[in-house]
Formats: C-alpha cells, structure tokens, sequence
C-alpha cells in the first residue's frame, strides 16, 4: 500500500547505502553484545551477563595478544570506567566515596551509543540517538544526536565572546559571565533535525528507530532569552531578521525571523543540569524551540539584526525543500508533528504471544503534543494512547498502550495530533504533496506515520504500510 | 516609572548595596533605561572581522578576481576535492561536492542540485566560500582569490563570460539560473486538514 517508486540519483544511492552499511555495523556489535538466549534476543537492552560475555570475549582476545600479562587488560564502553564485578556485593565494601573524581559515570554494563553516518568526511557528518534504549523523556547528554558541519570546535568559555551588532541602538559583545548575569530561563524542548528519515521516503530502508529517527533528542535548555538581549541593544524598528554565526570550522550561518527570535529563542549555555556539551555548542547556542535543527547555532559568537535574511549556503542551497515542478520551498523553519513507536520498533523480537506494553516518543514544533493514537492493524482501527509525561510546549512526550498480541502479523503505527489540530499525515499523504522526485527532491521534513510489522514469529520489521 | 523600570532600578541598587559580586555593578544610567548594563560596547574595529553576504552585496570587501586567475586558484585549493571537471569527489576522506551541471534538472525524476542548477545567488557562493573553504583551511583565501575562484566557478557553469570580472560592484548583478526557483514555506499544508 505504498505510494508510487520514487526514483532516486547517484548521490542519493551513495548516501543511503552508506547509511545501510553503517547501521548494519552497528547492529553486528550490538548483536555480538547481546545473550544468547532466544527469549531475550534483541527485546531489550543486552543486561548485565551479555555484557559481561562480551567484556570477557574482549579481555581474551587482549590477553592472547600479550602472551605474559598478569592482568587481563578490561575494557569499558564509551564513557564508561570497568571495574571488576563483585561475586557478593554484599560482603565486602563497595568503591570509595568521590573515587571517580568527582564526576560520575554510566554503568559499564550499559552500551548504548550513537553512530555516525558514514559521510565520505567524518568532520561533517552526523550521529544518531539510540531512541529504541532510551528510559525516559529527557536524552542523556552523551547520546543527544549530533549534527556537524567543519567538526567540533575546542573554545574557552573565558574567552568567548558573543558580539550582537546591526540594526540596533547600541552594538554590544557578552563574555559568558556577562550573558549568566541576565535572568535566565529553563526549558524542556526537543531539537529535531529536518533531515531526519530521510532514508525513507522510497522505502523502508533502515532497520532500526535509531537509524529512521534517531535525529531527534530532548534536553532541558537553560539560558537568557534572546528578548532579554534584544531590549539590552535596543532594535530598530526596521529590525525583521537575525543572522546567527557559529565559531566552527564552518562558521555556520543561519537568518532567523525577529519574530520568532523575540517569542522564545533561547541563548542556551546550560543542558540538563550542567554546562551544554561540546558537541552540542559548547560555551553558548542558539536555541530556536520547534524550528528544524539546523537552525539552532551552536558555538554561537555572534548576532546580526538585518532588515532581509542573508540567503546563506544553509538556507538556500541546502534546508530547501524541492517540489515536484522544480520549485523549492524556502525558509521552512518548523518542524510538524510527529511521532513514532520505539517500543517494540526495527529489530526487536518477542519472544511470543502475551502482553506487551507499546511505547513511543510524540513531538510537535508548534506546540503541546494533544493526544496520540495507536493502531496495531496498519492503521485500519485506531486507540487513544496513554501520555505518560505531562505535554509541554515543543517537547517530547512519552506514550504508551496496552497490548495484547495474539501471535499473528501485525503492523504498528502512531499516529499524533498536536494543539494546533495537525493530525500527523501517512507517507502516502505526504508525498502526494511533496512530490516524488526523492530523496534529493523533498529531502527534509518526513514526518510521516512510522510503520513496525510484527511477524508471526515476534520479529519487528520497517515496512510501508 | 513602569513595574519593570522600578524591579530593575531595585534589582541594581540591590546589588550596588550587598556588593556581592565582583563584577560591574549596573550603572544606574542602564538601570534607569530599563537595561541591565551588562556586556560592553563593540567598536567597528572589533566588528570589522565579521561578515556575511546578503544578496544585495553589502558588507563585500574591496578587491577584484578574474576567472583566469580564479582557474589558478581551483587548480591550487580547491581540485583535490571538486575534481578537475568540478564534477565532485564522493570517495571516503574526500566528499567534495559537484559544482557544476544538472541544469534543467530540478523538475525530473532525478534533479542534480549544484551551484549552476540549484543557487540562487552569487553572493551566497563568494559568502561561502570566504566563510568555510578550502576545508582543509577554511578562511584562508584572500579576498581577490575568492573573488577570482567564484568567477572561476560561474564561468565554467557557463553563467558569466571567460574574460569577465568579478568584484563588489559586479557579482552582486550575476543573474543565477534558478535566482526565482525558491517560494516561500506553505505548511503547515492545508490538504492535510481536510
């Protein structure tokens, strides 16, 4: 039931089989990870003994390298620290209080990553968050997606100054301590990139939720209002755009709406309770709560108010959306709603019929996510699902709903509808209007209905449906 | 004096009497103003260091580049990754994109998006340019070498002469093939409300 082949070029190919590869990969070192129990096999996280099995292959192999050594050499996962897990942890004392110097890390029986797109350039490329592992609401800062265009800079908080000059009264530059000085607000929002499911608008290509929609995170954002700023320079009445600069390689630019600047952009320096992560803008980014990723400037050092936007590279010969007659949308900013079922998604296997709990992630750019539907027969019948977070304005909010699986095929789908009344369209709605020139055509915005088809024998594929 | 004026002149006279931070206290001409006086003025000097490229040229910096020297430039900073012909390298380590070609493309089955078929403006290419290349040393190139590499580029994209020259006066008036292939955003899109 899928829409018409959408042909596709040379670079489109390349891309997409890079891709295919890469989340293959990763599958193998997950799979490598994981129990061999059948019961188990790709359900949920590899718990405590796989990750053991796969410390003790990885020691081995260290230990037949270096025939002599009187230790076996132990190995953790990305940030992670091993240690040697303890027969009886309650009959001898645990690590020492602040042993860890004093910044903790995860469990190094917990091995979720993200992976990167494999560009032919790994300094502008993009990684994935493992949506299908995540616990809650919030993405822990080390697995919140990545998107970089001249790689990740290494700036000095006390040397980094923001500069905000143009049509304003007075131009000024802020050091980091200047900006904290100003009242400050904290936010939960998600970022999604615009390029996120790209893969998928022919056909299902990746197996996983990681790999269709793994370029959407949520943080909680702290940091000064752009208002707040703005009444501090004083803006000319002429003022209708911002140019935001980043101090990376790619010294990426974007021009933004004032009106969007003024409603509830955010000049964030603080991510989930501490200073935002490097790879996230590191001292000071531009957060634009809904609009599409790319927008939201990291290492942000500086802010030009114009009267027209600057038609930089960004906004016009990439994040342009090409229509069937060879027109291309300009400057579409928003991201509508969406959502998609993480639980059971690609890869997974039940491991027989019973009941099971669906859950999923829902978010909208405009606003409060209202209510998500669920249907288990490819959207033939649908139910209300239960929000299990409390729906906040541009965030996130975790759903969920009973199930009982009968043993046969199923297809599984959500559907969402945010506050303004947008109902999240199926793919073949979607490409009705954006046109089937590919993914080189219509390339971002895909926010279409996921589908997961169950197979008689509990294993959860990416289908169209 | 408005509920805000009074919050921050009290806020300020706040901090002028704990003298609890180090910092500059608020100086009570901003508080007065409603500011907070935080941050410093920024000079043009300062300023100077900073650009972007909006369509009508302002902010171009003086200088001149002619597409035989531009060719030169290509051969030097820019081959290794757009190729001879700028037909692009996509090979692992590389990934320079195509330049060139795919004109009359956008409205097939397989459009091909390069500077020639897709760009709207010239200015965004010498922005760009300026901005973010050679990736090996991004904003390196003197200003008249990128004059002379995006006339080196148009030229052979066949949308300015051989013998011509690019400067501020000039690249702002290149008209691009595709200069009215973009609209504006019409979502959220109202077939999906029916």
């Amino acid at each position: 039931m899928t829409h018409p082949p959408v042909p596709i070029d040379e670079k489109a190919r390349r891309q997409i089989d890079g891709m295919i590869a890469a989340e293959a990969r990763h599958l193998a070192a997950r799979r490598a990870a994981e129990d061999a129990c059948p019961c188990q096999d790709g359900m949920f996280p590899a718990g405590p003994a796989a990750s053991r099995r796969r410390f003790l292959f990885a020691a081995g192999s260290a230990g037949a390298a270096a025939v002599a050594a009187p230790a076996l050499a132990q190995t953790a996962p990305p940030g992670a620290q091993y240690f040697a897990p303890q027969a009886d942890p309650t009959k001898e004392q645990g690590r020492p209080v602040a042993g860890d110097g004093g910044y903790g890390s995860r469990s190094q029986f917990e091995t979720e990553v993200r992976w990167r797109y494999p560009t032919p350039n790994e300094h502008t490329s993009w990684s994935m968050t493992p949506l299908d592992h995540m616990l809650g609401n919030l993405t822990p800062s080390g697995l919140h997606f990545e998107r970089h265009h001249g790689g990740i800079p290494t700036i000095d908080p006390n040397r980094h100054l923001l500069f905000v000059h143009g049509l304003v009264d007075g131009p000024r530059k802020f050091t980091m301590a200047d900006l904290k000085r100003f009242p400050s607000v904290t936010r939960r929002h998600f970022i999604e990139c615009s390029g996120n499911g790209l893969t998928e608008w022919n056909k299902p290509t990746l197996k996983t939720v990681q790999g269709t929609h793994g370029l959407l995170s949520t943080s909680e954002w702290t940091g000064v209002l752009f208002s707040t700023i703005a009444r501090e320079v004083g803006l000319k009445d002429e003022a209708a755009w911002v140019l935001a600069e980043g101090a990376d390689a790619a010294v990426m630019t974007r021009s933004i709406p004032m009106e969007k600047m003024l409603q509830d952009a955010i000049l964030a320096y603080g991510q989930n309770g501490e200073a935002i992560r490097p790879e996230q803008g590191y001292p000071l980014r531009l957060l634009l709560p809904g609009f599409e990723g790319n927008t939201h400037i990291k290492w942000l050092r500086r802010l030009e108010v114009s009267d027209k936007p600057f038609m930089t590279r960004e906004e016009t010969s990439k994040y342009t959306d090409l229509m069937a007659d060879g027109k291309a949308r300009l400057f579409t900013l928003e991201m509508d709603a969406k959502s998609v079922i993480t639980f059971p998604s690609g890869e997974m296997k039940l491991p027989g019929p019973g009941f099971y709990t669906i859950a999923g992630f829902a978010w909208s750019g405009r606003g409060r996510i209202q209510s998500v539907d669920v249907s288990t027969d490819g959207g033939k019948t649908w139910v209300p699902a239960r929000l299990d977070t409390v729906p906040e304005p541009i965030c996130t909010v975790r759903f969920s709903l009973p199930w009982t699986w009968d043993g046969k095929p199923a297809v599984l789908q959500s559907r969402c509808t945010d506050e303004t009344g947008y109902i999240q369209p199926t793919l073949r709605e979607l490409v009705a209007i954006r046109g089937a020139n590919g993914p080189f055509g219509s390339v971002y915005h895909l926010n279409a209905i996921q589908s997961w088809a169950v197979a008689a024998d509990g294993s959860i594929t990416n289908v169209h449906a | 004096m408005c509920m805000r004026d009074g919050l921050l002149a009290g806020f300020a006279a706040g901090l002028l009497a704990a003298g609890v931070l180090a910092l500059p206290a608020t100086s009570p001409a901003a508080a007065a103003e409603g500011r907070y006086g935080f941050g410093t003025p920024a000079t043009p000097e300062e300023l100077a260091r900073f650009f972007a490229i909006p369509p009508d040229g302002r902010g171009l910096p003086p200088g001149r580049g002619t597409v035989a020297r531009g060719a030169t430039v290509f051969a030097e900073q820019c081959v290794a990754c757009h190729g001879e012909k700028l037909e692009g390298i996509p090979t692992p380590g590389i990934g320079g994109d195509k330049l060139i070609g795919g004109r009359g493309s956008l409205a097939t089955k397989t459009p091909v998006k390069t500077v020639e078929s897709y760009w709207p403006y010239a200015t965004t290419l010498f922005d760009y340019v300026k901005r973010a290349m050679p990736f090996s040393a991004p904003g390196s190139l003197p200003d008249d070498d990128v004059y002379a590499v995006v006339a080196y580029i148009l030229s052979q994209a066949k949308i300015i002469g051989p013998d011509d020259t690019l400067d501020a006066t000039t690249l702002p008036k290149v008209a691009m093939p595709n200069r009215d292939g973009f609209f504006p955003d019409p979502r959220p899109e109202r077939r999906l409300y029916r």
